[in-house]
């Protein structure tokens, strides 16, 4: 190989890395405002998967990648505000309305798509206007969504460090009695920022259905959620930190389909089922204490019932 | 009149609230399936028919009953502890793996009524083994055992590609699946043992497993309310500083909960694997654990309500199943959205049905209720 092979294989493997961290950043952008305001978010998944599903059949219906994009972020807002109605108003369990969140994303996706497109829960083929397209580099899917999650996390870190609705946020995750002490809403913070993970978590699923693949297939999110759950844990609950973690999970599944098959020299071949589950490993070893400590945010997953 | 709301009667607690909650889920299942275009009530029909109208069919539910009581207790048993177990359906798969084991290397050396019990305590053990990780994580790393558990899903399907694909393949097949049990790893059809009996029934997947589920049920019954150990789960459950100060040792109980949860989701192989597939085969957990949380939920944590939940998920699985047949524009995913909503309904939710019925019981106590002073407040959660 020579140089020039090397440094094409390394940038090839950059944008490749970058397209498939694309949603996990995003995701996880979403994820940090809402854990960060105290509430649990489990449901990125089903959030993703339901933005994905309305994203394509409305893309596919109007023919307009942008309406999609729009019915996406509807369709992951929708749930956000049903996870925000059952843990904010309703104090219920975060966890078990997140789990909840994504069951019913994975069964409606499914009933919804094949009662409207009658192709096994598949949506139509985009073509065209319907899908995102490359905005600069054609080989490289560079669409909007992937600059928007590159600058999701400077702006992320900005509104949580430096504006005082991110100064609010994080006291209501730490210490919600205070917060309320002084005065400021609690609830409202909260739906706030469940809004803001909704937003996220919508064009994180509408870039996997309209942008990086051309329809909704059946669980399409596959665990993308997850990892971007895992991602944010990773980064200990801080945007640049947990938009490395995304980074290196996305280099992980490059390398994954990459290794498929190939022998390396002295370890033989290599499981491509360990690389992928390196991000979950990874995260259990963390949150084990054995690569540094992970500190959540005090008051997530705890209801605030305010003094009668 | 102003009316004067209070807590609810036990007897409303423990029984009406929890049905108002299903029938609010099922409303909005009602109006999904008349935004499809299809008759909510003529689905319905179809869907008892479906699941209820033929011994063949009520095999079948009792076939995904047995499943649902397994996974059911065995998030219940965590709940009672304070535990949220989502890893149910990793310890079902890693369950799985150890009855398969179990099987593959004793049906040529032993006869079955000595391997069925092996294979039966091998997927205990190993369910167990695959939840006491996140357990000891959570009681000695003081790592959130939601997390944990969520992440062993994933490891626990990573781990069974490999196995399956690389280790387990029967030689020469094509899919990724063990060589069969010989009979020594089968366990007895339901429909067999009754055509011993003398009774003749259509076949279906039903196995002994069943027997298996109601003993789990009455084992969690009575460990959970007539043993010391129950005793001390409960408490800590309800509220850890009083464990404590009681003795009990947190760390310990831990283990225990999830271990015993673990294991009875790792029953879910022995129903599957032994009792049908008669091979290890991928995905058989197929969502069983995950709607243990609905399961659980809906039979708030006790054994005879989980048994009439999984009863209903038993139904509505397989004539859901008779549904998507009979109405193409209905899949059987359907049930998965309606597990959904039972959780949410009857998890996050719960609560809020509870100032209706409030209103409502001071309505119809309200003559009685007028004269007492003070009132009692409204009970916050």
């Amino acid at each position: 190989m020579s140089i020039d092979d090397v440094a094409s294989l390394i940038l090839l493997t950059l944008a490749a890395t970058l397209r498939v961290a694309t949603p996990l950043v995003l995701a996880a952008m979403g994820g940090l405002f809402s854990e960060k305001s105290g509430i649990i978010d489990v449901g990125l998944e089903g959030k993703m998967l339901m933005a994905a599903f309305f994203a394509a059949a409305t893309a596919a219906v109007t023919d307009s990648a942008w309406l999609g994009l729009l019915a996406g972020i509807v369709a992951a807002e929708a749930l956000a505000l049903l996870h925000g109605f059952a843990c904010i108003t309703w104090r219920g369990n975060q966890v078990v309305s997140g789990v909840a969140i994504n069951i019913l994303a994975a069964g409606l996706t499914v009933v919804l798509g094949t009662a409207w497109f009658n192709r096994g829960g598949q949506t139509p083929a985009l073509e065209g206007a319907g899908r995102l397209r490359p905005l600069f580099l054609p080989g490289a899917g560079d669409n909007i969504l992937v600059y928007v999650a590159l600058l999701s996390v400077p702006l992320t870190w900005w509104i949580i460090e430096r504006t005082r609705f991110g100064l609010r946020l994080r006291a209501v995750g730490e210490m919600p009695l205070a917060v309320d002490t002084a005065g400021i809403s609690v609830p409202w913070l909260r739906y706030r920022a469940v809004l803001l993970c909704g937003l996220f978590s919508g064009l994180a699923g509408a870039y996997l259905s309209i942008a990086e693949n051309a329809e909704f297939s059946r669980d399409m999110t596959a665990g993308q959620g997850f990892i971007a759950l895992a991602a944010i844990i990773f980064g200990k609950w801080r945007p640049f930190p947990a938009f490395g973690a995304c980074l290196l999970f996305g280099l992980l599944d490059e390398v994954a389909i990459r290794l498929q098959g190939v022998r390396v020299p002295g370890v033989g071949e290599v499981p491509v089922q360990l690389i992928q589950a390196l991000p979950y490993l990874l995260t259990v070893f963390l949150l084990a204490g054995l690569i540094g400590r992970a500190v959540a945010p005090k008051a997530a997953g705890v209801a605030y019932e305010k003094e009668r | 009149m102003r009316l004067v709301r209070r807590a609810l009667p036990r007897w409303a607690e423990v029984a009406v609230l929890p049905l108002v909650n299903v029938a609010l889920a099922f409303v909005i299942v009602g109006v999904i399936v008349a935004v499809i275009g299809v008759d909510p009530l003529h689905a319905l029909r179809l869907l008892v028919a479906g699941a209820l109208g033929s011994s063949e069919a009520i095999g079948y539910t009792l076939y995904y009953t047995t499943n649902f009581i397994f996974t059911g207790l065995a998030v219940a048993v965590a709940l009672h502890a304070g535990l949220f177990n989502i890893g149910g359906e990793g310890q079902a798969y890693i369950g799985g793996l150890g009855c398969g084991l179990a099987i593959l290397a004793l049906d040529h050396l032993l006869p079955a009524w000595a391997t069925i019990p092996l294979a039966i305590l091998a997927a205990a053990l190993f369910g167990a083994a695959w939840a006491a990780v996140p357990a000891w994580l959570q009681a000695w790393r003081g790592s959130h055992i939601v997390i944990t558990t969520i992440m062993f899903n994933f490891l626990a399907a990573a781990l069974m590609v490999y196995l399956m694909v690389n280790v387990l393949i029967a030689p020469g097949s094509m899919t990724p699946q063990s060589r069969s049990f010989t009979s020594a790893g089968k366990l007895p059809q339901v429909h067999e043992v009754l055509a011993a009996m003398g009774i003749q029934v259509t076949p279906s997947a039903l196995n002994l497993s069943i027997l298996l589920a109601v003993a789990c049920c009455a084992g969690v019954w009575v460990f959970l309310w007539h043993t010391p150990w129950g005793y001390a789960l409960r408490t800590m459950g309800h509220n850890p500083d009083a464990a404590v100060y009681a003795g009990t040792d947190l760390r310990h109980m831990t283990m225990l909960a999830m271990c015993l949860s673990g294991g009875l989701a790792g029953f879910v192989g022995v129903n599957e694997l032994m009792g049908v597939h008669q091979r290890i085969v991928l995905d058989f957990p197929a969502g069983y654990g995950f709607a243990g949380i609905a399961v659980a939920l809906m039979g708030r944590s006790h054994p005879l309500g989980i048994v009439l939940a999984a009863l209903l998920f038993g139904a509505l699985q397989q004539g859901g199943a008779e549904l998507a047949f009979d109405i193409p524009s209905i899949t059987r995913e359907m049930v998965v959205v309606i597990q959904g909503l039972v959780i949410l309904f009857c998890g996050a939710l719960a609560n809020l049905p509870r100032p209706w019925l409030q209103s409502l019981f001071a309505l119809l106590s309200s003559p009685r209720v007028r004269g007492e002073v003070p009132a009692q407040r409204a009970e916050g959660s």
